[in-house]
């Protein structure tokens, strides 16, 4: 189990939904778990399934529809305006597309001044102060100085998320949740962002919710692994674990499909058989037991939860001994 | 086997107000009948611009073919007249272009866009055209019943699946897929690609697959050329290229993926960016990011040589060999 005292973030009972009566969207649905300090948990699943809706309601960019977000030990659903806004300097988010979240008409400088103006770290009079700040992170995330002045369409899309990270760190934080930030990238530029994101990692302490769909990626970059089908998690394991021994149906077959860059591998796929399923008004019961090859009658009507099954290695069929 | 398609030293440049962009720049390369070639690289490479000018289908302006040929079964396409190369469109060579959800008429059903296609190419009746896009529906795992939806009622794996039986419905030869899969989840990415194999096997179609995930490309090729800035700068089949990788780019597209199977602690991707089309390095292409450059580099353009058994690099350090 986690050693509570390194805890930073713990979800409990965590539920986002979106519209009212009649279609009720279930984008994030009953989910458990916690991060330590200095980790990475990474978190995969197809897309819809709810993964930025998570990363989002748990920052409270979105406003949970039940459960509770403990940020190192204290319940943040209740807090108040005021100390969602302090608490806005230790939890960030750095976005999949890096050219739609940042603003085109503010240049670099601008959009990494922002939040220090924003929350107060500095005074807007305070040019020299700024300015140096501005230096030291463009000089932390790789950035050329002369770069300093210019705006997001004359960079490529790497320098474009080096920004986002660059505006995301400029507050010292602790926690970092990465929605897709490499996704975007072509495969050279996508590694470069990863190392500097482990440097930085490292050099800062800083804790990771990494959300992506590929599973190569967290595998290299993450501790923990949590995979999610429509709105909830059906196994979490660390990393290793999680490849050496899948036990959700659903993970085998997410592993089983991406293609290995080796022609000697032979892959054996497992073909799911029809497409993701809606997520308004799901009915109780294992919600990947449409699509799964050994589902009996037994796996609908009640919901599941996440068990341990071997230390560590938490999963929901119940089919797994 | 025999060939089917045969480019030669194919120059292809677009006339911007940026200047002039060197987007292919002599490209040779050959596909048998029944085979496939993987065709890998970085935005920007070139790879969409070899595609279309395959299929002549360069905007002009901007673009233009400026050297080369282009041989399809024997036939000189570029000596071709529009009304031939129309007819070579569609009923003989096919592409499926990389961006799939524009390339659907969302006003049309999917069934009377399949039957459009097939009506162009062969002289039958409507009702014929009908029963045959229904079939096509079915091979491609849609029920035919579905031929009077209109494409927004189907989710993005089908909405491909479409496409790909648009694409097939004429039995091409020669099918050219412009990164077909890499706007889907993996589990319907490895549906698609079994798919494709499955009727690629059925019809001895001839493939050009543009993809930049190398894991793709070891699972469903026979052969690959990597291509950097417009030129290939390694070719060969599977085994060459994967198990006794020559060019110094390559290496470092292999060096920048997560390996699933190995513990690699820090990834080694290729530093640097690709260089402008408009403002080409003098010499090798790659110099500018090369871990080994040599003076020699930065003068002299290095031929493709084959270093054995048609396993062609475009390296200096393989010249000396
Ligand atoms: N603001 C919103 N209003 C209504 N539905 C939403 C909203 N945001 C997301 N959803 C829905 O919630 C589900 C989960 O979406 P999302 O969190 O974006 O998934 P992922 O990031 O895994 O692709 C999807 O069905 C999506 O359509
Ligand atoms: N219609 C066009 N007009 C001007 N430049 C273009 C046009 N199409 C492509 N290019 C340029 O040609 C180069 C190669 O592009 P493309 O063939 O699309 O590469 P890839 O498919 O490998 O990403 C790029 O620099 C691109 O900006
Ligand atoms: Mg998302
Ligand atoms: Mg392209």
């Amino acid at each position: 189990m986690t050693d509570a005292k390194n805890e930073i973030l713990r979800v409990e009972g965590l539920k986002k939904y979106f519209g009212s009566s009649g279609a009720v969207l279930h984008a994030v649905d009953d989910v458990n778990f916690s991060i330590n300090e200095g980790a990475t948990l990474g978190v995969v699943g197809e897309s819809g399934c709810g993964k930025s809706t998570m990363g989002r309601t748990i920052l409270r960019l979105h406003e949970p529809t039940e459960g509770k977000v403990f940020f190192k030990g204290e319940n943040i659903v209740d807090y108040d305006k005021k100390q969602m806004k302090a608490l806005r300097k230790e939890m960030q988010i750095i976005f999949q597309d890096p050219f739609a979240s940042l603003n085109p008409r503010m240049s670099i400088s601008e959009t990494i001044i922002e939040p220090l103006i924003i929350q107060g770290v500095y005074d807007k009079k305070d040019k020299a102060g700024l300015q140096k700040r501005v230096r030291e992170l463009m000089d932390l995330v790789g950035l050329a100085e002369r770069l300093i002045n210019t705006y997001p369409h004359e960079l490529d899309g790497g320098r474009r998320q080096r920004i986002g990270i660059a505006r995301a760190l400029a507050l010292n934080p602790k926690f970092i949740v990465c929605d897709e930030p490499v996704s975007a990238l072509d495969v050279s530029i996508q590694a470069q962002i990863l190392n500097l994101m482990q440097d930085l990692q490292d050099e800062l302490g800083l804790t990771y919710m990494f959300i992506t769909h590929d599973l190569s990626v967290v595998k290299h970059f993450a501790n923990d692994i949590a995979v999610m089908y429509l709105g909830q998690l059906v196994e979490k394991a660390p990393a290793e674990l999680l490849f050496k021994n899948p036990l959700h149906p659903y993970t085998k077959a997410l592993l089983s499909a991406i293609p290995v860059p080796d022609p000697d591998y032979k892959m054996e796929r497992i073909l799911l058989q029809g497409e993701i399923t809606s997520p308004i008004n799901p009915e109780p019961g294992c919600r990947f037991a449409k699509r799964c090859p050994l589902a009996t009658a037994e796996c609908s009507g009640q919901d599941l939860v996440l068990r341990e099954v071997e230390p560590e290695h938490f999963v929901t069929c119940r089919l797994v001994q | 086997m025999k060939e089917l398609l045969k480019v030669k030293d194919l120059v292809i440049h677009y006339q911007t107000d940026d200047g002039l962009v060197e987007a292919l720049n002599g490209v040779s390369l050959s596909i048998g009948e029944g085979e496939t070639l993987g065709l890998v690289g970085e935005t920007g490479a070139g790879k969409t611009t070899l595609a279309k000018g395959i299929m002549r289908l360069i905007p002009n302006p901007p673009g233009k073919i400026k050297e080369g040929e282009i041989f399809y079964d024997g036939k000189d396409l570029l000596a071709l007249g529009d009304i031939e190369m129309q007819d070579i469109r569609g009923g003989h060579i096919s592409m499926i272009f990389q961006d799939p959800m524009t390339s659907l008429n969302p006003v049309m059903t999917v069934g009377d866009q399949i039957m459009e296609v097939i009506q162009k190419h062969n002289n039958i009746s409507k009702q014929e055209a009908y029963q045959k896009a229904g079939e096509m529906l079915e091979l491609v795992g849609i029920v035919k019943e579905r031929a009077n939806d209109y494409p927004h009622q189907f989710s993005g794996g089908m909405k491909q699946r479409v496409i790909i039986a648009i694409a097939l419905a004429c039995n091409p030869k020669l099918l050219i897929a412009d990164e077909p899969t890499t706007a889907l989840d993996v589990t319907i990415q490895a549906q698609v690609l079994e798919m494709i194999n499955r009727l690629k096997k059925k019809l001895n179609t001839s493939m050009l697959l543009i993809t930049h995930d190398l894991g793709v490309v070891a699972q469903n090729c026979d052969h690959v050329a990597i291509i950097y800035a417009g030129e290939i700068v390694e070719y060969g089949d599977l085994q060459q290229v994967f198990k006794n990788t020559q060019h110094p780019y390559t290496e470092g597209l292999f060096g920048s993926i997560p390996s699933l199977a190995a513990n690699v602690k820090r990834l080694q991707p290729v530093e640097g960016l690709m260089p402008d089309p408009t403002d080409l390095p003098e010499g090798c292409k790659f110099h500018t990011r090369c871990k080994y450059v040599q003076d020699i580099c930065k003068k002299n353009v290095p031929p493709l040589i084959d270093i054995g058994e048609g396993h062609l690099v475009r390296c200096v350090r393989c010249q000396k060999q």
